[in-house]
């Protein structure tokens, strides 16, 4: 699992230099440049969770890990056992098959055991929901809107005011450094190291607000408002998409955070006051 | 336990032969027939439902491919293939299929107890696939996923037939499974024969009754879900439109209320198929008979009440979230009984790996790997990030594609010989079952990294850095669809085979009253009623 961390991290870094050069030029003026000097993508053969972008995402890895090793370990008591009955019971080798059916200890073991393996994963999982769900004291609030097929991200708190759109960016149209089917036109940027509430909803259809390098997922449903929250200490980009069918532009609206510096991100809103509306 | 008496039974089968094709296919009342019709169906479904598999499995081979141009054709063929796979393949060949040619034969019954009632059944499914197809091909054909999920499928984002086309394949489906479950139900209840009491009844039969009451608590409510959907659509009722004052999250409520008990009415026949194939290439008994029984019985229960874990990143409170993981990591425990009972069969047994075994052995190491994923997603604070993504694909295909499929290739090569009087080739039946083997597992295991790694599901494009693992998936279909035509292979050897086969030829492990009768089992199956011990 390690190995699969540091060979995202790695990758991740390539792909972080390599967006730097190419964006450094177009985006020269853009106060939330400082975001690409790290960008949390998904790579090929990748075969873990993502680099963990937020402390929430770090629990879940945490208790994926935990959830996991047991269920291995589950896994592969059942594959010994089967493989040693085909050996040790295959009919060449035990011609006359006994007749017990019965066993009431065992039968109360396997009831037993695997009730206690389902509490110790309990308890961990049970305080990582309240974890999740704990939105209170946010500095920043964003209201997330799904349409068909672009997000709409408004600033409720922002002097002035900021409410734009962000589409994805065309399979024709993308840049060097771009990365197709994850960038968008106008991100959403975030102070890094601060605590944002989301407040999540629709227009239309069902969407799905979907960052897993977060560990961030909530439907966006119309007439609704559901809350997700997050801090992303490291300055970079992160990426999400809609994970909730939502008609033909389903895999065309991902979602793109940039997560930079306080200053950068209140120069940001200026720039995105007078650029993105 | 006793057989029939073969003069009888020659005598009927003669009786049958009198019958044009007509009356005895289209008026069919005998549960042998309407179990061949059904099985029928399952194979037609499997085939479209499969082509339709392969063809998304094509378009996904390479990110930014071109075999599917249309986003709503994409749309229309995921939602087809999970209605078809499920209504169409598994719920037919597992309980109209071999629930109606086994369980009449394992109780000691002559037939089910409404024979009318029973052809009625599979002739609103046989419409239902009409009109699936038809939601399928008509217009822009109906796109919304299988959970059918408003409002992308209300007037205003799904206009035209097809959607109404779908959720009326899906209440003719309901009714057809409904008044099955009657059937089986009054059939089980009634018409055991003298002496086969409820704790000596195969566990095939147990595992039927406990489907046949999911179904009968869980179709009414989706039938009311998908009613008030198309009242909201061609009526101009709200009940799911947020700004008539209804909520799309009542739809996800009763759907999943259907929707989670129906996994286990896609997969407690299987458990039933398998505990007889397993004991009987064992040549031992069922280990803790009682405790499989009632484990049954208890998954069917909470099957009940956990149906909101599919809904962890939907509207539901915090509190209701650690409820419905608490109550469905419970599952784990009933189904740990059943793995662990069928490998205490096997132990100490002296075990034949004829092709049915192969079939059930493949059956319990994919549903334990399907079952550990299960575990993982029970967590609704890991839910959140695993929602909907392909790790959530992987564990349920490992649970039906693996499980539920398995189960009905190992109860087909168990039972083939009893129902046509042929013999299966051996050497073909390990050929489909290694290459199905081999097929599903790269297709579907590598669905789990991409999970991990953020793939989302229903895609017809995605980003470049998931190609890897797309690839290898979509061999794996390729591999899995050469299986399926090694399988018409087999079944056309069975179907042109001479050799007839001995009323028991699995031997002393086939305990069960199909095995006391002829093979081909005939027409009427009890001309005297068997007395059991």
């Amino acid at each position: 699992m390690k190995r699969c961390i540091t060979s995202a991290l790695g990758v991740a870094g390539l792909l972080a230099l390599f967006g730097h050069a190419a964006l450094a030029q177009a985006t020269a003026t853009d106060p939330s440049a400082a975001a690409n000097v790290y960008v949390n993508a998904p790579h090929n053969w990748q075969m873990w969770f993502p680099a963990a972008g937020s402390p929430m995402m770090e629990k879940i890895d945490w208790l994926m890990k935990f959830v996991l090793w047991i269920m291995t370990g589950v896994v592969g008591f059942v594959a010994l056992l089967l493989a040693y009955v085909f050996i040790r019971f295959r009919a060449g080798r035990n011609k006359v098959p006994s007749t017990v059916t019965h066993n009431t200890l065992i039968e109360v073991i396997w009831i037993v055991v695997p009730t206690l393996l389902l509490a110790v994963i309990v308890i961990p999982s049970i305080n990582l929901i309240y974890y999740e769900a704990d939105t209170s004291n946010p500095y920043l609030t964003i209201n997330v809107t799904g349409h068909q097929w672009y997000w709409e991200y408004s600033y409720p708190g922002v002097a002035g005011g900021l409410d734009y759109t962000s589409y994805m960016i065309p399979d024709n149209q993308i840049q060097p450094g771009e990365i197709r089917r994850l960038s968008v036109d106008h991100p959403m940027v975030v102070p890094a190291g601060k605590k944002i509430k989301f407040v999540i909803t629709s227009a239309d259809v069902l969407h799905g607000f979907y960052m897993p390098s977060l560990g961030m997922q909530r439907y966006a449903i119309p007439g609704t408002n559901l809350t997700q929250w997050t801090i992303i200490p490291k300055v970079g980009t992160y990426y999400g998409q809609c994970n909730q069918i939502c008609g033909v532009g389903h895999d065309a609206m991902p979602i793109e955070i940039k997560a930079v510096p306080l200053a950068d991100y209140l120069n940001w809103v200026k720039y995105a006051q007078a650029n993105y509306q | 336990m006793t057989a029939t008496t073969h003069d009888h039974s020659d005598h009927s089968h003669e009786a049958h032969h009198q019958k044009g094709f007509v009356e005895r296919w289209l008026m069919s009342t005998n549960h042998k027939d309407i179990g061949t019709l059904y099985i029928t169906m399952a194979v037609i479904g499997a085939c479209v439902g499969g082509v339709l598999s392969i063809i998304m499995r094509q378009q996904l081979m390479y990110p930014h491919n071109n075999i599917i141009t249309s986003g709503a054709a994409w749309n229309a063929i995921i939602t087809a293939h999970g209605l078809i796979m499920i209504f169409w393949f598994v719920m037919p060949a597992l309980i109209g299929g071999f629930g109606n040619w086994f369980v009449p034969m394992m109780i000691g019954a002559p037939d089910m107890a409404f024979p009318r009632l029973n052809n009625m059944s599979f002739w609103f499914l046989a419409a239902g696939f009409v009109f699936v197809m038809i939601g399928l091909l008509l217009g822009n054909g109906a796109g919304a996923g299988w959970t059918l999920y408003p409002p992308l499928d209300n007037a205003q984002y799904s206009p035209g037939m097809a959607t109404d086309f779908s959720l009326f394949s899906l209440h003719l489906a309901g009714i057809s499974s409904l008044l099955g479950a009657i059937n089986f139900i009054a059939t089980i209840l009634n018409m055991r024969a003298p002496g086969m009491t409820m704790h000596k009844m195969p566990l095939f039969c147990w595992a039927i009754l406990v489907t046949a009451f999911l179904l009968l608590l869980a179709i009414p409510v989706l039938a009311g879900a998908i009613t008030m959907l198309i009242m909201d659509r061609n009526f101009g009722t709200s009940f799911f439109e947020p700004s008539g004052g209804g909520d799309p999250v009542l739809f996800q409520h009763l759907f999943w209320f259907f929707g989670h008990p129906e996994v286990y009415i896609m997969i407690l026949p299987a458990f039933g198929i398998i505990s007889h194939v397993v004991s009987t290439f064992s040549r031992k008994p069922i280990f803790g008979y009682l405790g499989m029984a009632y484990a049954m019985v208890v998954i069917g229960f909470v099957g009940f009440i956990v149906w909101a874990h599919h809904m962890f990143v939907s509207a539901i409170s915090t509190d209701s979230k650690v409820y419905f993981e608490v109550a469905t990591l419970v599952i784990a425990v009933p189904t740990g009984i059943k793995i662990f009972s069928w490998i205490a069969t096997m132990w100490g047994g002296s075990i034949e790996f004829k092709t049915p075994m192969l079939w059930a052995i493949g059956f319990i190491f994919l549903f334990v790997i399907g079952g550990a994923t299960g575990v993982v997603l029970a967590n609704a604070g890991l839910d959140q990030e695993l929602h909907n993504d392909y790790f959530l694909i992987a564990h349920f295909h490992y649970v039906l594609s693996m499980g539920a499929a398995f189960a009905v290739f190992a109860g087909f090569y168990y039972w083939i010989g009893k129902m046509t009087g042929h013999p299966y080739p051996e050497f073909w039946g390990k050929v489909h079952f290694w290459t199905f083997f081999i097929g599903v597992n790269l297709t579907f295991f590598p669905m789990h990294f991409l999970g991990l790694a953020g793939m989302p599901r229903r895609y017809p494009d995605y980003a470049d850095a998931f190609a890897g693992w797309n690839y290898v998936s979509s061999i794996g279909s390729i591999i899995s669809g050469v299986s399926t035509l090694v399988f018409f292979y087999v079944l056309y050897a069975v179907f042109t085979s001479k050799e007839s086969l001995a009323d028991n030829y699995w031997g002393e492990g086939a305990t069960t009253l199909e095995w006391a009768v002829p093979s081909p089992a005939p027409h009427h199956t009890f001309e005297d009623v068997p007395v059991i011990r």
